[in-house]
């Protein structure tokens, strides 16, 4: 059961920054609340007031600006998995957003609330990541972007200052003979393991030109490998594929996998290597 | 308001005017109130049921504007200005609806529990896509735990009921 608290329904990302300062800490930003008010009902945390933002116009739209996608933070997952520019530009994130826990969280939660609470066993930040996607952020004093890499600190925890409000992801757009791929493993509602890769193929050396591998859910925060991308970047297609169970190797101790109720640390590293392996095949399969 | 119910005195309130099952529906609510509460303990609507209380297994499934929501993890406050469909509101004129009936007719359910949020999840597919497939109608009602069933009879149900409401233009 809920505790009681006060409701604040700001107007604009400013009101919003504004109240985050006023509160401080006995504050919190609502929108879809599919996490926070979990984690309210079991006591785990209170607040006296919650920030509603989603009144905040213009943060739901999902469009193409100065070459980047740019995704709104309160759009949902629903929004997301629906999107026809998301459908043309990035599949990977569509077919990643179908799955998020189901239907009924997918209507309500959002892209912003999913990064912002930072819960480790999450799909959206791992993918992002391998994306090179920004965080765009703003507070009373300016705006600023984060790379996505830089965003997750711990878990439930974020680089976001204590009144500085999430607005927009922005994705790059791809290349041609670019692609990405998103898998997860796990056995209850959220994932065990999750696993991103994305790449830009040269078609005339059939090498990897780039490659961006991410790992998450296994431990604390999602994190981009650079020691097993440089394992593969620059390889012929079947040299990278000789390549791919060290680079497994690597990733699985970079994900810094905990035991856990999802399983131990060992078989965790073990699937991280297994879903490195097969979303290489994948991306390379839509290149 | 019996003393009893009264509410806390410097507590804030929330007008909120809605339909409830097409008819409509004002009352005050403080923030914290969930839609589950408000709709079983204070409106008497008890189809929709607690279980597990994460979003999880489906048995307080509500339609908000067509769509399912967890109503244990919805605000109250929410459904401003929207309409809420529960399970009490899905005959109409004493008719049962096509899904009802097709439950019945195919024992999609055994204890009960968890079909007010089965019927009405699978009122909100068919409301947007009339001719499953049956992995679309398994992914779509993933989120929707039966402990007693072993979802064979509730598939049937639902696939029943996609093909009469097809054939009924319902």
């Amino acid at each position: 059961m809920l505790r009681r608290f006060r409701l604040e329904e700001p107007g604009s990302v400013k009101e919003v920054s504004e109240l985050l300062g006023r509160f401080g800490e006995s504050a919190k930003i609502y929108a879809g609340g599919t996490e926070l008010l979990l984690a309210m009902k079991e006591g785990l945390i209170q607040y006296e007031r919650l920030i509603d933002v989603k009144g905040v116009k213009g943060l739901n739209e999902i469009k193409i600006e100065n070459g980047a996608i740019s995704i709104g933070a309160l759009c949902t997952h629903r929004q997301l998995e629906s999107s026809s520019v998301l459908q043309q530009k990035l599949p990977a994130l569509v077919k990643l957003e179908q799955n998020v826990a189901n239907v009924r969280v997918r209507e309500v939660g959002t892209m912003g609330g999913n990064l912002c609470f930072a819960e480790p066993h999450a799909d959206p930040g791992t993918l992002l990541i391998a994306l090179g996607a920004k965080m765009v952020t703003e507070k009373a004093s300016g705006k600023r972007e984060i790379a996505a890499e830089e965003f997750f600190v711990d878990a439930y925890e974020t680089c976001l200052e204590p009144d500085e409000v999430l607005t927009e992801i922005q994705v790059p757009i791809a290349g041609a003979n670019s692609s990405a791929a998103y898998l997860k493993f796990g056995y209850l509602e959220r994932p065990s393991v999750g696993v991103a890769v994305a790449l830009t193929l040269d078609q005339v050396e059939k090498s990897l030109a780039d490659v961006k591998i991410a790992v998450g859910c296994a431990g604390p925060a999602p994190k981009r490998v650079l020691e097993a991308e440089a394992m593969l970047r620059g390889k012929s297609i079947e040299e990278a594929r000789g390549a791919i169970a060290k680079a497994g190797e690597v990733a699985a101790r970079a994900a810094q996998a905990i035991s856990d109720l999802h399983g131990s640390q060992e078989y965790k590293e073990h699937i991280v290597g297994v879903l490195l392996k097969r979303s290489l095949h994948s991306a390379l399969s839509q290149c | 308001m019996s003393k009893a119910l009264s509410r806390h005195s410097d507590a804030q309130t929330i007008p909120v005017s809605f339909i409830l099952n097409g008819r409509p529906q004002e009352m005050e609510v403080e923030p914290h109130e969930l839609l589950l509460d408000v709709i079983r303990e204070r409106l008497g609507l008890t189809g929709v049921k607690r279980s597990c209380d994460v979003q999880v297994c489906g048995a307080c499934t509500l339609l908000v504007d067509g769509r399912p929501v967890s109503a244990c993890t919805t605000l109250a406050f929410e459904v401003r200005g929207r309409s809420v469909l529960t399970i009490e509101g899905l005959a109409e004129d004493g008719k049962l609806h096509p899904l009802q009936e097709a439950f019945i007719e195919h024992g999609g359910f055994q204890c009960g529990f968890c079909t007010p949020g089965m019927i009405l999840a699978a009122k909100a597919l068919l409301d947007e896509n009339p001719n499953p497939s049956e992995d679309e109608l398994k992914h779509f009602m993933h989120g929707n735990i039966c402990r007693c069933t072993g979802y064979k009879k509730i598939i049937e149900s639902i696939m029943a009921a996609a093909k009469k409401m097809r054939s009924s233009g319902h």
